[in-house]
């Protein structure tokens, strides 16, 4: 991924999500962002196992991160979006999440229309050929006044 | 011909709140979101006590979408494991005193859909889960979920699910 943002940007985006509660409380760092493209991270923590015979991450956890990660794209699109929400998310989930490992989610805003963003997202473990699980939603869109 | 006494109602309580408590226990990220359940009969209402750590939208403020997410999977494979040991609880397999000892077999989540319908606001919220199918292998689990209105859903999902190995 090509990262066109200048570092005070991403820099001032880091610090707007980290400062999210939720994002802060499960530990999730922005990694890159721009042109509405977003990477995100979040280690591997015991607070958040869904099966404790495997040690393996709950979806939830995973879903919160995609999520995160998603409206983060929305944000950085070129057409410098004011705000946006979550409309629908559908969440795939192809295997469990190595224990141990921290994961790392792939978000991009691949179109936009005047009220609502497209996104796809994937999450993978420290193994990158075999993503976790994946995800694609819709979210709402506000645009900057008198920008039609 | 004499029936057989019915059991005294704690027995079956106990058995029953026993048997919701080892599956609840067994799932640190449940406890970390602090979901609770509230059983009647065989009906639970997955209640999700309100916390600042829970907040997406520190402006307006609105409960963070992940945890919505988070939710309504719980709730909707929490119902989708009950449902299954009811009906063995019921049926008489189920060893009270061993379900706390044995491994947890839980549904996998294939795909699940959230819909978001409102904002979640900084309050508890509540969700019911209802298993529309349940196969041998596959399961359909639909779950709706609300604040202060049960008729004005803040969110609703629905989620096919692997059923575990071992169950027939």
């Amino acid at each position: 991924m090509t990262d066109v943002t200048a570092p005070d940007v991403v820099a001032l985006a880091r610090r707007f999500i980290e400062a999210i509660p939720h994002s802060r409380a499960l530990g999730m760092r922005l990694e890159s962002l721009g042109e509405g493209r977003v990477v995100m991270t979040m280690p591997y923590d015991l607070r958040f196992v869904g099966d404790p015979a495997t040690g393996v991450l709950h979806g939830g956890a995973v879903s919160a991160l995609m999520d995160t990660a998603s409206g983060a794209a929305v944000m950085c699109h070129p057409t410098a979006p004011t705000a946006t929400a979550t409309l629908d998310l559908r969440i795939d989930y192809f295997r469990p999440a190595t224990p141990g490992q921290t994961i790392t989610a792939r978000a991009e805003c691949y179109h936009v229309t005047r009220s609502v963003a497209f996104v796809r997202v994937t999450a993978t473990d420290e193994d990158d050929t075999r993503p976790v699980a994946a995800a694609t939603g819709a979210f709402t869109l506000d645009r900057p006044k008198g920008v039609k | 011909m004499t029936r057989a006494k019915p059991e005294p109602v704690q027995v079956i309580k106990q058995r029953r709140d026993g048997a919701l408590k080892a599956l609840l226990s067994g799932v640190p990220y449940i406890q970390y979101l602090d979901i609770q359940f509230d059983r009647r009969g065989d009906e639970l209402t997955a209640i999700l006590p309100f916390d600042e750590k829970l907040i997406g939208n520190p402006t307006l403020p609105a409960l963070h979408g992940g945890v919505t997410a988070a939710f309504l999977e719980v709730a909707a494979i929490i119902e989708l494991s009950w449902s299954i040991l009811w009906e063995e609880m019921e049926a008489g397999q189920l060893d009270p005193a061993g379900i706390a000892e044995r491994p947890l077999r839980l549904p996998k989540t294939i795909d699940f859909t959230v819909d978001y319908l409102r904002t979640g606001l900084p309050r508890d919220a509540y969700a019911r889960a209802r298993v529309n199918r349940s196969g041998r292998r596959y399961a359909s689990v639909h779950v709706e979920a609300w604040q202060d209105n049960r008729a004005r859903l803040f969110a609703q999902g629905t989620g096919h699910f692997l059923m575990p190995e071992g169950g027939e």
